[in-house]
């Protein structure tokens, strides 16, 4: 489904990706993790090419996201993606939050688009609130309607990037429940989040990284077992340590 | 002096200072839609990834916020019959040229109103499918347009004192009426107090306006 091949990205001269592969096969959860700056949030927007790659290919569902003349916008529509800070639309209610893109890029009827959010909202469990606001809801609230948003446009995968770790602790579950049933239905899913727990519950495997390179990729239990790289043990011990 | 001002004299030219005020308005309104329009073309410019537009908008915009409007009032007065080949009219110049000069400002405004939005609101409207446009329109612009609304307002009104400059250029504005009237009753004090009042209830109001809405268009984050 997501297929990563030699891809390496530079700022200037600082090489912040180097040379990584990796694959995501359909209907697996693969979850990212590893120090601040690491490069994981750059890996994660390169297979939606939010971020553009000097060196490598990105192949998502068949399609390259690298090569020239690709419709990224095509592509980006069927490709879920939730952010770290929400990034709701604040000046639009959670309705046209959930319609805006069905509308304008899979060129659905308002009707239409309504159905399916307020479908995507239910199964979220915040019907209650398509006509708030997103500032009137709480952090969690705002995390579920941002994935509830990437749902509504039948993505054939989602992207994390650290979908909990601005949330106070007593509303990360309320996000995590969602992702976990999510895995559980068959959802294709790369995350990166520090929430070791629900990697141990839903990912099938693990990819850890260090300045910019992917130092480990296996399975869960031989991640969680005896990861091979002294720099992944060490920060094992330190996060599970919390 | 102030002991035997003439009221009569002021009802009469009233018509006349009316007609005066609407073109000031018109002015004000024909140059805040058209500059904000245009500005918010500039402000994209300014921020775009390709240097030959983002160059020549912030020369634009530079060189216009450098020269003094009433200059810049007089040199279009003389320019634009050359370009258009005809004469436009001090009314069409004053137009023209206001709407040009006060995008430079508007222009700015919005850039920093653009630049206040976060940049995760673009990731999260590209990250949909959204273009380039469809996420300036439906995104961004409508959140930097709600932030920098008070800011918009405040030079809106700097704007329509300024209209009073194309007084130089013989366009009937409400000063220019005023001047008029006093010429004609010989009452130039009675007169000139009088669009001074205009002047300032107008703007008085407008500013107590702006700080009303501050408040109530904010958007809640
Ligand atoms: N726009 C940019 N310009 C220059 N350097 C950047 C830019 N964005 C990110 N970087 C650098 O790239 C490296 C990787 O950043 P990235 O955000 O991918 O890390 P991360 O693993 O997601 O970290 P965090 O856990 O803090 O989110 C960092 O060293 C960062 O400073
Ligand atoms: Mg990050």
């Amino acid at each position: 489904m997501i297929s990563i091949r030699g891809v390496s990205k530079w700022y200037g001269p600082t090489r912040v990706l180097d040379d990584c592969s990796t694959e995501v096969a359909k209907g697996e959860v693969v979850v990212v993790c590893g120090p601040s700056g690491s490069g994981k949030s750059t890996l994660i927007k390169c297979v939606n090419g939010l971020e553009p790659v000097q060196r490598g290919e990105v192949v998502v569902d068949g399609v390259s996201v690298t090569a020239a003349g690709t419709d990224l916008n095509r592509l980006r529509a069927r490709v879920g993606m939730v952010f770290q800070h929400f990034e709701l639309f604040p000046h639009l209610s959670i309705t046209d939050n959930l319609t805006l893109g069905q509308t304008r890029v899979l060129g659905r009827s308002r009707d239409e688009a309504i159905t399916r959010g307020l479908a995507m909202l239910d199964r979220v469990g915040l019907a209650a609130h398509r006509d708030k606001f997103p500032a009137q809801l709480s952090g969690g609230q705002q995390q579920r309607v941002a994935i509830a948003r990437a749902l509504a446009m039948d993505p054939v995968c989602m992207l994390f990037d650290e979908p909990t770790s601005a949330l106070d602790p007593e509303m990360i579950s309320e996000v995590l429940d969602v992702m976990v049933k999510l895995a559980e239905e068959g959802m294709t899913m790369m995350c990166v989040t520090h929430e070791m727990g629900f990697a141990r519950r839903v990912a099938h495997r693990v990819i850890f990284m260090d300045h910019g390179r992917i130092v480990e990729d296996c399975t869960k239990e031989s991640f969680f077992g005896t990861p091979r790289s002294e720099r992944a043990q060490q920060f094992l011990a330190k996060i599970l340590r919390h | 002096m102030l002991d035997n001002l003439d009221l009569e004299v002021v009802r009469a030219s009233l018509p006349f200072l009316w007609t005066g005020l609407l073109f000031s308005l018109k002015l004000t309104l024909v140059a805040m839609t058209g500059g904000i329009v245009f500005g918010t073309l500039l402000a994209l410019a300014r921020l775009s990834p390709f240097a030959v537009l983002r160059n020549s908008a912030a020369a634009y915009v530079n060189i216009l916020r450098s020269i003094p409007l009433l200059m810049v009032i007089l040199w279009f007065f003389l320019v634009i019959p050359l370009i258009s080949g005809k004469p436009v009219g001090a009314e069409n110049s004053a137009l023209i040229t206001f709407t040009l000069f006060e995008a430079a400002f508007y222009g700015e405004i919005m850039r920093a109103g653009i630049q206040s939005v976060p940049r995760g609101q673009v990731d999260a409207a590209r990250a949909l499918g959204l273009g380039y446009a469809q996420s300036m329109r439906d995104v961004v612009l409508p959140q930097a347009f709600r932030n920098m609304l008070p800011v918009l307002l405040t030079q809106t009104i700097i704007l329509f004192q300024d209209t009073s400059l194309v007084y130089a250029i013989g366009a009937t504005d409400l000063l220019k009426a005023a001047e008029i009237s006093g010429k004609n009753y010989n009452r130039p004090v009675e007169m000139y107090l009088l669009v001074a009042l205009i002047y300032f209830a107008i703007c008085f109001t407008l500013s107590r306006l702006v700080r009303r809405l501050q408040a109530r268009v904010a958007i809640p984050r």
